[in-house]
Order: C-alpha cells, then sequence, then structure tokens
C-alpha cells in the first residue's frame, strides 16, 4: 500500500497548509469521479515520520494489539531508515470504511497531491474488487481495536499474563497464513461437507443402471476429522483441540481474522498499487499543475514506477500492465486484431471489469502478454551452489515458463500450500497434514521449527507429508522432537 | 463518490509524543534479544573468535529465539524478477541466503534469509549477560582480605549542623526567605516575590558574612538594626531579617569506603609434548572465562600464568598460549611453583586466590604422590582450586588419567572437570563455580 520506496526529499517546512491540501482534495475528487472511480468516503491524517513508522510497523492501523515482532519491526524500520537504506512511503491507506490514509507532513505540496489521487484510487480498489469483498471494511478499525483491548486484557490477567499470552502468539503467527486463501469462497460447515460426501459416493445416475451390474456404493467415512482437508490451520485448532482455555481460543480468532484481512491485501498487491499509479498518473496529467508542479510530478512519478533490475517492482509492472490493457482495447495493433479480434468494449470498461474480478495470479496470466514479458526483460532465476543464476528468460521457448514462475510467486501462491487430513491419524489424536507439493520443497528449518508452533498450539503429536529431493518424506514432531521418515 | 466532505486531521505534536506505540513491544523485543543471547552463550563461549580479545571489540551475535518462522519454500524455487534488458541464461544474479532477488514486497510468503538473525553485541555486554546468574563462590567471607581499595566521599542529602566549610548558601539563603514570608504576614506578595528574584543571588554571596553576625545575634532576633550586608532590594521593603541558625543548611558528606577484594588468578597449564594445538585451545578457553568472571567480580586482578613441563615457570601470557613445549609431565612442578609464587607474591590472608590447572592427565607415575601433596596445600590456601583435564573426545580410554588421583583429594573447594570438546567449556565452566567452599579460612 505504500505509494514508494523513496523518502519524499529533505525535510523542510512545508509551503502548504491545510486549506491548500483540502482545495486539491476537491479538485482531486472531482476528477475521479469524471474518470468512473467508485470510492469509500476518505480521511487523511496527517503524521511524522515517527508516527509512521510506527504505523509501518503495525500493518497501519490505529490500534493493534501489542506483541514483540512489532517491537522487532519497528527497530528493523527504524535502524534502515536511520541508515538511509530505506526512505519511507509517502502514504499509507488501510481498507476500511471510511478509508483512512496517513500523509507524511514534511512532504512537498505536490507529493501530497500526488498521494491523495494515488490513495482514491486504492480507496477505488478496496471498494469495488472482489477479494475485499468478505472483507467488512466498516468494522476492520473498531475489529482491530477490540482485538487489542482483549489481549491487553489477557496480558494483564495475572492468571495468564505476557508470556502465556506471547507462547500461543508466537505459535499462531507462524502458522496463521496457513488458512483459506480465496476468501470468495464460501467455506461449508461439516454438515454441507457431509451431504457433498454422500451425493460423490453415489455418484453419476446411470441411464443404463438396467443392464450394467449394480455398481458398489462405498459409504463415505463420516467419522472422519475433518471430512475435507482443511486449510484454516488455526481454526481447525481452536475448534478440534478440546484443551485449549477460551482465550487461547480468543488469541487463535484474533491471529486468523487479522490474517484474512492481509491475505486479500497480498492477493492483489501489484494489481492494486499498479491501479492507483495508473490513477494518479492519469488525475494528476488532468489537473493541469503549472510547470514547476508538473515537472517534480514527473521526477516522483517516475521514482515510483521505474523498474528495478533484480526485483519485481509491484508500481511497475502492475502500471505496465493497466496501460497495455486499456491500450489493447483502445488502439490495437493489426497482429493483435488479427490474433484477438476486434475489441468488444472500450479500454475504460475494460480495466473496470477487470480492477474487479481478477486477483494477481489471475491479472498476470490472463493480461501479461508475451510482448510485454519481453518488454519488461523478466527472467527466472534459480540457485545453483552458492549463487542465483538466471535459468530462463523471455525468448520464444522460455516466456511461458518464466510468467509460470512469476505466477508461482505472486501473492499467496509464495506460500506453501498444506492441509490437515486428519486429526485422529494412528487413532491417536496425531494431527495429520499433507504439503500439496508443486516442485517446490519446504525449508526445512524453518519447516521444522514451524511444526514445533503447530505441535505447541494441538498438543499432541503432528506430523505433515512432503516431499523432499524427490522423495516422499513425513516430518513428525513430538515431545521427543524433530525427525525425518521416508515413505515409500 | 461520497457526498460528505473528505475528512483532514491535522498533525498535533501532543499526539506525535504519544504515540511512541512501540516502546512496549521494542522493550520486550530486546529482552527477548538478552534471553536469545544468554540461552545460546554456549555456542557463542565456543566460538574461538572470542577469546582474548578485547572489551569492545564487536561480536556478532546468532539470535535464535527472536527469528519469525513460517512454513517456506526452500532453495529449489525458482523465483522470477526483472531485467535490464540484457539477460541471459547462466548469469549470475545474487546469492542464496542473501537478499533473494524478486521479492520487493517484504510481506508474508517471505523467503528465509530477509529475517536478520544476528546482532551486534560488544565482548563487554556479552561477559556481562554470561555471568549475570553466575556467582562467583566464597566472594564476601573474606574479611582478612578486603583491602581497602578506594577512599571516596560522597554526597548524601543536607543537615542543619555541620562544618563551615559544608555550609550550602543557596540552600541557606532560600531557608531564610521561607522562614522570612512564613513568619511576616506584613510582607505583601510583590514585595516576597521582589525579595525572593535579588535574595538569592545576593544573599548567597551575603551570607558568608551573615554568618558571623548570627553568634552575635542569636536570641536577640527582634533587634532592628539595618545590616549592610542584607541586600538592598530587601531593605528598600522591610526591616532587617538577620539569618538564625535555623536557616543553615551544609552539606552531607559520608565517606565511602569500598573495601575492594583482591584475587589472583593463578593458570597452570601442562605444556608438555602431549598437549597439542586442540587441547591448548580448550585450556585456554577455559582460562579465558575464569578470568573475564573473576575480572567482573573484583576490582583488583592478578592474573599468574605457569607453564609447566617436567619444570614450571612463570610466563607471559603470549608464551603461556603460544609456545610449544615438549617433554614429560611433572604436575607437582607446576603446583610447586604456584605455591612459590603464592609465598613470596599473594599471601593468602591478603589474596583471593583462584588457581586451576589444565592438562591431560598424562603424568609420570612416580609423580602422582607428590602432586597429590601439592594438590592439596593448594586448595588449603585458595578460594577455589580446580583441575581440569581435557581429553578430546575418546582418547580418555587410552590415555592415564589424573581424575582417578585426585578423587582421593577430600578438600570442598577441590573440583575436577573434564572437557571433551569445546561445548563443554560452559557447563564445566559453570560446574566449577558452582562449587561452593564451606569451611571458612
Amino acid at each position: 500500500m505504500s505509494a514508494a520506496s523513496n523518502a519524499g526529499g529533505s525535510p523542510h517546512s512545508p509551503r502548504w497548509t491545510l486549506a491548500d491540501l483540502a482545495e486539491w482534495d476537491r479538485r482531486i475528487r472531482a476528477k475521479a469521479k469524471e474518470f468512473g472511480l467508485d470510492c469509500y468516503p476518505q480521511e487523511f491524517e496527517l503524521c511524522d515520520h515517527t508516527g509512521m513508522l510506527g504505523y509501518m510497523a503495525y500493518s497501519g492501523m490505529p490500534s493493534h494489539y501489542p506483541h514483540w515482532s512489532y517491537g522487532k519491526s519497528y527497530e528493523k524500520l527504524k535502524t534502515l531508515y536511520d541508515h538511509g537504506v530505506s526512505g519511507l512511503p509517502y502514504e499509507m491507506v488501510i481498507n476500511s470504511n471510511p478509508a483512512i490514509a496517513y500523509l507524511m507532513r514534511d512532504n512537498s505540496l505536490l507529493l501530497q497531491v500526488l498521494t491523495i489521487a494515488h490513495v482514491y484510487a486504492h480507496n477505488d480498489f478496496f471498494k469495488n474488487n472482489f477479494t475485499f469483498k468478505s472483507t467488512r471494511a466498516e468494522l476492520t478499525i473498531e475489529a482491530f481495536k477490540a482485538a487489542a483491548m482483549r489481549v491487553r486484557r489477557y496480558v494483564e490477567d495475572p492468571s495468564i499474563g505476557v508470556d502465556q499470552v506471547e507462547r500461543i502468539l508466537d505459535a499462531a503467527h507462524a502458522l496463521s497464513w496457513q488458512c483459506r486463501r480465496n476468501l470468495a469462497i464460501k467455506k461449508l460447515t461439516p454438515a454441507q461437507q457431509m451431504a457433498r460426501a454422500e451425493d460423490s459416493a453415489q455418484g453419476q445416475p446411470d441411464p443404463f443402471q438396467k443392464i450394467h451390474a449394480r455398481k458398489q456404493i462405498e459409504a463415505p467415512d463420516f467419522h472422519k476429522v475433518p471430512l475435507e482437508p482443511d486449510e484454516d490451520l488455526l481454526l481447525f485448532i481452536r475448534d478440534h483441540n478440546p484443551f485449549l482455555a477460551d482465550w487461547e481460543k480468543d488469541l487463535l480468532t484474533i491471529v486468523d481474522e487479522e490474517a484474512k484481512y492481509f491475505i486479500s491485501m497480498m492477493e492483489t498487491k501489484i494489481m492494486n498499487e499498479g491501479w492507483a499509479s495508473y490513477w494518479h498518473k492519469k488525475i494528476l496529467e488532468s489537473l493541469e499543475l503549472d510547470q514547476g508542479l508538473h515537472l517534480e510530478f514527473i521526477v516522483n512519478h517516475n521514482q515510483v514506477v521505474r523498474p528495478i533490475p533484480g526485483q519485481i517492482n509491484p508500481y511497475h509492472l502492475g502500471l505496465k500492465i493497466w496501460e497495455d490493457i486499456y491500450r489493447r482495447f483502445t488502439s490495437p495493433t493489426a497482429d493483435e486484431i488479427k490474433r484477438d479480434g476486434p475489441p468488444v468494449k472500450s479500454g475504460a470498461e475494460k480495466i473496470f471489469e477487470v480492477r474487479e474480478v481478477e486477483r494477481d495470479a489471475s491479472f498476470i496470466r490472463r493480461y501479461l502478454t508475451e510482448d510485454l514479458v519481453r518488454e519488461l526483460d523478466i527472467f527466472e532465476y534459480e540457485a545453483r551452489g552458492e549463487e542465483l543464476v538466471v535459468s530462463k528468460v523471455a525468448d520464444d521457448d522460455g516466456w511461458r515458463e518464466v510468467k509460470a514462475t512469476l505466477i508461482a510467486n505472486v501473492g499467496t501462491n509464495s506460500i506453501p500450500v498444506m492441509k490437515v487430513e486428519d486429526a485422529d491419524f494412528g487413532r491417536n489424536r496425531t494431527l495429520y497434514l499433507k504439503h500439496y507439493h508443486d516442485g517446490r520443497d519446504l525449508h526445512i528449518e524453518y519447516a521444522e521449527k514451524s511444526l514445533g508452533y503447530l505441535q505447541r498450539l494441538w498438543g499432541r503429536e503432528v506430523v505433515l507429508e512432503t516431499v523432499l529431493d524427490g522423495k516422499r518424506s513425513l516430518l513428525c514432531c513430538n515431545d521427543r522432537g524433530f525427525s525425518v521418515r521416508a515413505l515409500k | 463518490m461520497p457526498n460528505g466532505d473528505t475528512i483532514f486531521r491535522e498533525y498535533r505534536i501532543s499526539d506525535a509524543e504519544r504515540s511512541d506505540r512501540s516502546a512496549g513491544d521494542r522493550l520486550r523485543h530486546r529482552q527477548k534479544v538478552r534471553e536469545s543471547i544468554r540461552e545460546n552463550i554456549a555456542d557463542i563461549i565456543a566460538e574461538e573468535s572470542i577469546i582474548g580479545k578485547d572489551k569492545d571489540r564487536v561480536i556478532k551475535v546468532p539470535l535464535r529465539g527472536i527469528k519469525e518462522y513460517r512454513f517456506v519454500f526452500g532453495d529449489n524455487a525458482p523465483g522470477a524478477s526483472q531485467g535490464n534488458g540484457d539477460s541471459r541464461p547462466g548469469q549470475v544474479v545474487g546469492k542464496t541466503g542473501k537478499d533473494r532477488p524478486g521479492k520487493g514486497d517484504e510481506q508474508a510468503g517471505d523467503r528465509p534469509g530477509v529475517d536478520y538473525y544476528e546482532t551486534d553485541v560488544t565482548l563487554e555486554e556479552l561477559i556481562e549477560i554470561m555471568f549475570e546468574d553466575l556467582e562467583l563462590p566464597n566472594l564476601e567471607r573474606r574479611a582478612l582480605r578486603e583491602i581497602q581499595s578506594d577512599y571516596s566521599t560522597r554526597r548524601k542529602g543536607y543537615r542543619k549542623v555541620g562544618i563551615r566549610i559544608r555550609l550550602d548558601k543557596r540552600r541557606t539563603a532560600k531557608q531564610r526567605v521561607m522562614r522570612m514570608l512564613a513568619s511576616d504576614k506584613r510582607i505583601g506578595a510583590e514585595a516576597a516575590r521582589a525579595a525572593e528574584k535579588s535574595e538569592e543571588s545576593q544573599a548567597a554571596a551575603g551570607v558568608e558574612g551573615a554568618l558571623d553576625e548570627i553568634a552575635l545575634e542569636e536570641g536577640r532576633l527582634e533587634q532592628a538594626e539595618p545590616a549592610a550586608s542584607t541586600g538592598a532590594a530587601f531593605q528598600r521593603v522591610h526591616r532587617r531579617f538577620p539569618f538564625h541558625q535555623d536557616d543553615l543548611r551544609y552539606k552531607h558528606v559520608e565517606i565511602d569506603t569500598k573495601e575492594e577484594s583482591n584475587a589472583a588468578v593463578i593458570c597452570i597449564m601442562d605444556t608438555s609434548g602431549s598437549m597439542d594445538t586442540m587441547k591448548k585451545y580448550l585450556a585456554r578457553s577455559f582460562f579465558f572465562l575464569l578470568y573475564q568472571f573473576i575480572s567482573t567480580r573484583y576490582r583488583n586482578v592478578e592474573i599468574v600464568f605457569i607453564a609447566h613441563h617436567t619444570e614450571a615457570s612463570e610466563v607471559t601470557e603470549e608464551e603461556f598460549f603460544h609456545k610449544g613445549e615438549s617433554g614429560g609431565t611433572f604436575i607437582s612442578s607446576g603446583y610447586a611453583k604456584a605455591l612459590e609464587i603464592i609465598a613470596a607474591r599473594y599471601h593468602p590472608s591478603l589474596w583471593n586466590l583462584y588457581a586451576f590447572h589444565c592438562s591431560d592427565g598424562d603424568n609420570f607415575d612416580s609423580d602422582n604422590p607428590v602432586a597429590l601433596k601439592h594438590a592439596e596445600e593448594l586448595a588449603g590456601i585458595c578460594n577455589l582450586f580446580g583441575y581440569g583435564e581435557i581429553k578430546p573426545l575418546g582418547s580418555r580410554y587410552y590415555e592415564s588419567s589424573m581424575l582417578n588421583v585426585f578423587r582421593r583429594i577430600q578438600a570442598p573447594n577441590f573440583h575436577t572437570v573434564l572437557i571433551e570438546r569445546k561445548e563443554d567449556i560452559w557447563p564445566s565452566f559453570r560446574a566449577f563455580l558452582a562449587k561452593d567452599r564451606v569451611k571458612e579460612a
């Protein structure tokens, strides 16, 4: 959500007043409306650099529960900032209704204007993209605040205390991304799962059942827990570990809810930043800035959206794709018409449709064309010994694979998928998980520690089925420690 | 577009000051860092790099406890990123483990390696953390061995009586003003303010002179006699109001004697042919810890190095750790030398003595009875006497050992440890210090 990784110039006393900002805001809002952006009400808060570092450490939330990891994150951000390694973002926006954005008070007028335009595009995206539909924006702030209060209460409770709370939170944080990725897909209740299992056991109705031998119907095992593999790890533990206290269950719920809030952000990083960059550019170009401001705008805009060799700059990649979609639906080349047929809708219609129905993975899959992959010189790299070596580049043979690798690394695709298969493995209350291996092995040290956390929450042995170096393996974690067993 | 106006919230300093919200979490994080260092101290000690280095040296210490683990992909997961426009297969774009390209975003799902897991501490801090929960046995019971190492004075509060030289003029003047305001209602608020302003500066200068009067004036306070030394401003508003005995304030000074005890660490090492580099390294690490620890507990620490093979000599630190010797071993020679040095320079009634001997236990059999006798003597005069047998893993099965011989020593302040690997150093060191000497010297 940050607009840029570079600090906005030297800290100087701003040559603008709040009234100036309000005036520019009015003009920007008028433009945004004209272009068809549809936003929540917006609130801006001015803050200084310590305030901004604080918001960054706590993911932008005005109130957030305490945990040492945020202190660590703050120290890290501050160190990087103090040593000039990284600058501060121009702004932060949080997905809430009304949307809240923080502006750095030391920034110049142009940067504020640019940022305000950028914020409105984020705001529109939060309101309209399907991944955010399941987040209840009007409750965001309140939910975080209520969670913070509850956690503080547990910390202060003499029968619980900070060590106990951290014991759960540390473990929950380690597992929090192991949750449902696509929140638009409804999770079935156990009763619905049961009905579905029953349906599928009966199979398709056979029109020739009179002449076929009767098919053996195998009764589904309704005693199995879970009926279908479950990827909501924290919630599963909350619901199936009978030894957890209420406050422990509450902590798991809090961490899970927060993770789900951020899953949507992760899933749309490239689209969202590209969208915001696309519109701040368009809005500022239409504002008829005077020459000085316009030059400053060009410099800052290019700073934000420049390609960074050796990385993927989401601002750059996103903006390029959005511009390409608009161009292809407005003035396609002859080759493109030959390939895709003439456009059926206008460029504007198309981009608004895309911003509603896609997320990063599908956005890239559908709209990152071969030409763009080549133009942006996206390559694939892999580790060989100590070094990272380019393995495929955007040529005739390689571009599809390069694109596939890119997709495999955006959003939640960079998190291994694992699901609970059985909560009573070996009739021993062992938790059996399966890693859905897609060619990428787990980092074994991290897996060991994370399994340790899982065992802490589950209270019994946990095993994880995965593939290591092409061999099916079982990682076990119990009271005796961690071990790896090869499966047949 | 919403109909309502956008809200702009002004920056407020008070909010900014209040909003140091991360303070508590930062504190907790720092505690975790410290805890983590303490837990890994044995590994850090085992790293050779810290031995014998100066105290301000910064050491990188791995932090295990505070790394945030998640399920992530390992090294065989390819990544994608953007190039300059001329990327070719085979080009090297970075190093594994360090910042991997392809991840501009520090959100979750990050690869390992981005997380920082080292911190810098100085050797001094490290030593402090290390010894935080260790106590040197028998430290305070050495009344006779305490020497007044430091004589200093320390200010501590104020008194109404004292010697003239410690008079606090400013406070005395203030007292007088306070008494004046309290005693005389006729002085209005304004006069008081004027008085206070000029008084404090002038009176301080005038106190000295006024004091001489006090002796005379005691008991006849009411005598309204204008005094030249009490300041013009005051005279304007009021009659003379002299100092009284009760106004006088003296700085109170306490004599702060630090009964520092002296300690001598006597390091005895076997430098015979059988002590190879590895064994010497283990011995050295142990001596290093001992010296560092004792330095934290005594102000005045002297260290004596004795190297012995068949005969012993006192050597410098450099020679002690680096000089190779050869030949056979008479452990008794080292002890005899230690006893000789103690007799000559470190009388047990004045010095706390810590002796430690490292050897591989390969002594000439004929020397054992003498060694045993000397060891008992050493144990008798030292606060703590230790014998560390260094047997790199496995070798204890075929080499002779002094541990059996020394088992006969009954002294409670004698302690033997067996060091097989560098990981043993820290546990043995703790065990060595855990041995408290019951008997009072």
